[in-house]
């Protein structure tokens, strides 16, 4: 009996589990990733490790710094590589994508699994149903040697997001007004569910985004439901069997929050916090020299199809520079295929290597001072995108595309509605 | 690890881990040292060059929110912090804290100012503000994270027991 963290916890360690428990519990699939794993590499070995507790169930992603910018990056890329190949580890090099497109994208994510990641938006597996989060480098060096890591189950908040967004609004724009209501700490060490009629409208890309933000409100975890989406997403991508996990009748939340997002207009976070979050109306005119359209959150195939539909035939405004980052190689070569990247490298788009891009300041893209960039990322923290002196506000694909050809923060469904 | 004594460096909620140590140092080295003379320093510059070992880092809520890097809680370790003391933390920070083997105290920090002399207790989880003359009640620590700092960390835990040796709470 229990919400679907308390039952996935409970199916894991043998007994039922309760919120507040603290456990040892097995994990089904281990990621790290090129800022985080050299600190990895480091305390397994200090910790004496030799062997990977399961070889198959664990890959490295060189994502954030992608490819090299730096000699002294060049040499830990170079150890995680000598590391994986050592121990049998799957390794996605540089151009493969973003760790949290490729953990799902690669079929490594099932339904009512436990998975960590050393990094913070390994929640964005919680849209497949499962307990995904994020934990530090020496956590993951510990699960590599054990299989194992120790948890505290969370206590749950429900979100359920009732109605049908407008045109020209997106599950993006649910993340961020999600987040602006919780706030960046309003839900720190518990899990999150979301759910409701929005939810089971979107595809599980775009409820990827949603659970991708979830850390941002301080949330383990962003669970949703495994419904016939999400078997009909894994049907080509894993032959493993594998089971939803829903809460029970009985299961007690901390809180529950219900809305009818209907109404909601586009969402804008401003700087410095994610939490800053603002109705387009509210910053609508605000003059931008950066556009940023990638990442964990929202570098998918149907950001860039929305994307590109914007920016067809047109120009992007000549104070802005347009950056693209598609989140893995499929997506890149499917807009390829299907003409997406054309459209946008026409309209002013500058296209860099599938993976982080200038999300957090490692790898091109960094604003100069005093200049304000609009960013499909989840965060807008200062100095986030390399430069303490610029200003990042977060949006959607839409609004990044549509404000990128006005110069300005501008309305999508002024062209989509 | 029990008593610790020092002074307090104070700063607001929110704190996240950008400003801990920002992203465009953090993946440039592996040395802590080199790293923590820019810990903090967005929200304080010279901040490093002010602390004495053993002080500690004051702040309201939410603490160390943002990224999952360890070079966050590894840098203000490096530079010589005790302990971090707050209202809240955020999770992925704290659950860093305790594997690395730096204290973490939850506690109404409304009271402290800026150079306040602090003397903690972290097993019966007591703080006393030595310069005001006030004791403040912090939150006890669970078992399991208690004996995870006792080893030094989890690196130090695994050294010597070779895998978790802690019993399940609950």
């Amino acid at each position: 009996m229990g919400t679907v963290s308390e039952e996935i916890l409970s199916a894991h360690v043998g007994k039922e589990v309760a919120a507040g428990d603290i456990v040892i519990v097995p994990v089904d699939f281990i990621m790290g990733q090129d800022g985080t794993t050299s600190l990895t590499i480091q305390a397994f070995r200090s910790m004496g490790g030799k062997t990977i507790h399961d070889t198959g169930k664990s890959a490295f992603v060189i994502d954030h710094n992608s490819p090299s910018p730096l000699e002294s990056i060049s040499n830990i890329h170079d150890m995680i590589r000598e590391f994986c190949e050592e121990h049998n580890a799957i390794l996605y090099d540089i151009g493969e994508g973003v760790c949290h497109e490729l953990m799902p994208e690669k079929g490594h994510v099932l339904p009512g699994s436990v998975v960590i990641g050393a990094d913070s938006h390994t929640c964005t597996y919680g849209a497949l149903n499962s307990f995904a989060t994020g934990v530090g480098s020496t956590d993951l060096a510990a699960a590599l040697i054990s299989g194992k890591t120790w948890m505290k189950a969370p206590g749950t908040i429900k979100v359920v997001c009732n109605g049908s967004l407008q045109p020209g609004v997106f599950s993006k724009d649910v993340a961020l007004h999600m987040v602006g209501g919780l706030t960046a700490n309003g839900a720190t060490y518990k899990a999150l569910e979301i759910e409701g009629e929005v939810i089971d409208a979107l595809s599980v890309e775009a409820r990827m985004t949603i659970s991708n933000m979830a850390v941002e409100t301080g949330a383990k975890v962003g669970i949703m439901r495994c419904d016939e989406k999400v078997r009909t997403y894994l049907s080509t991508r894993t032959t493993a069997h594998f089971r939803g996990v829903e809460a029970t009748e009985d299961a007690e939340y901390d809180r529950v929050i219900e809305e009818d997002l209907s109404d909601l207009p586009p969402q804008v976070s401003r700087p410095h916090d994610v939490d800053n979050v603002a109705p387009i109306d509210k910053v609508a005119g605000t003059e931008i020299d950066e556009v940023f359209i990638g990442t964990c959150t929202n570098g998918r195939f149907e950001d860039f199809a929305i994307a590109a539909r914007i920016l067809a035939g047109k120009q992007v405004s000549k104070r802005v520079r347009l950056i693209v980052a598609p989140a893995s190689r499929d997506i890149m070569i499917r807009c390829m295929e299907e003409g997406i990247l054309a459209k946008m490298i026409r309209a002013g788009a500058a296209i860099v290597t599938p993976g982080c891009g200038p999300c957090v300041g490692t790898c091109g893209g960094i604003p100069a001072d005093g200049e304000i960039v609009l960013s499909t990322a989840n965060r807008n923290f200062k100095g986030r995108m390399g430069n303490s002196e610029a200003f990042i506000y977060l949006a959607s694909p839409a609004t990044a595309a549509y404000s990128a050809i006005n110069g300005a923060i501008s309305d999508p469904r002024e062209v989509l509605g | 690890m029990n008593n610790l004594r020092g002074r307090a460096h104070v700063f607001g909620d929110d704190v996240n881990t950008d400003y801990v140590i920002s992203g465009k140092y953090k993946f440039k080295t592996l040395d802590m040292n080199e790293l923590a003379k820019h810990v903090m320093e967005d929200l304080h510059p010279g901040f490093y060059k002010e602390i004495e070992d053993g002080d500690f880092i004051v702040a309201g809520e939410n603490f160390g929110c943002g990224s999952s890097r360890e070079q966050a809680p590894l840098v203000i370790q490096a530079a010589g912090i005790g302990a971090v003391l707050a209202k809240s933390f955020a999770r992925i920070f704290y659950r860093n804290c305790i594997n690395i083997g730096l204290p973490v105290v939850e506690c109404d920090t409304s009271d402290i100012g800026e150079g306040d002399e602090l003397l903690v207790d972290l097993r019966k989880g007591k703080v006393l503000n030595v310069t005001r003359d006030k004791s403040i009640a912090a939150a006890p620590l669970p078992a399991v994270m208690v004996r995870i700092l006792q080893d030094g960390g989890l690196v130090e835990h695994f050294k010597k027991h070779g895998g978790f040796k802690i019993k399940d709470e609950g």
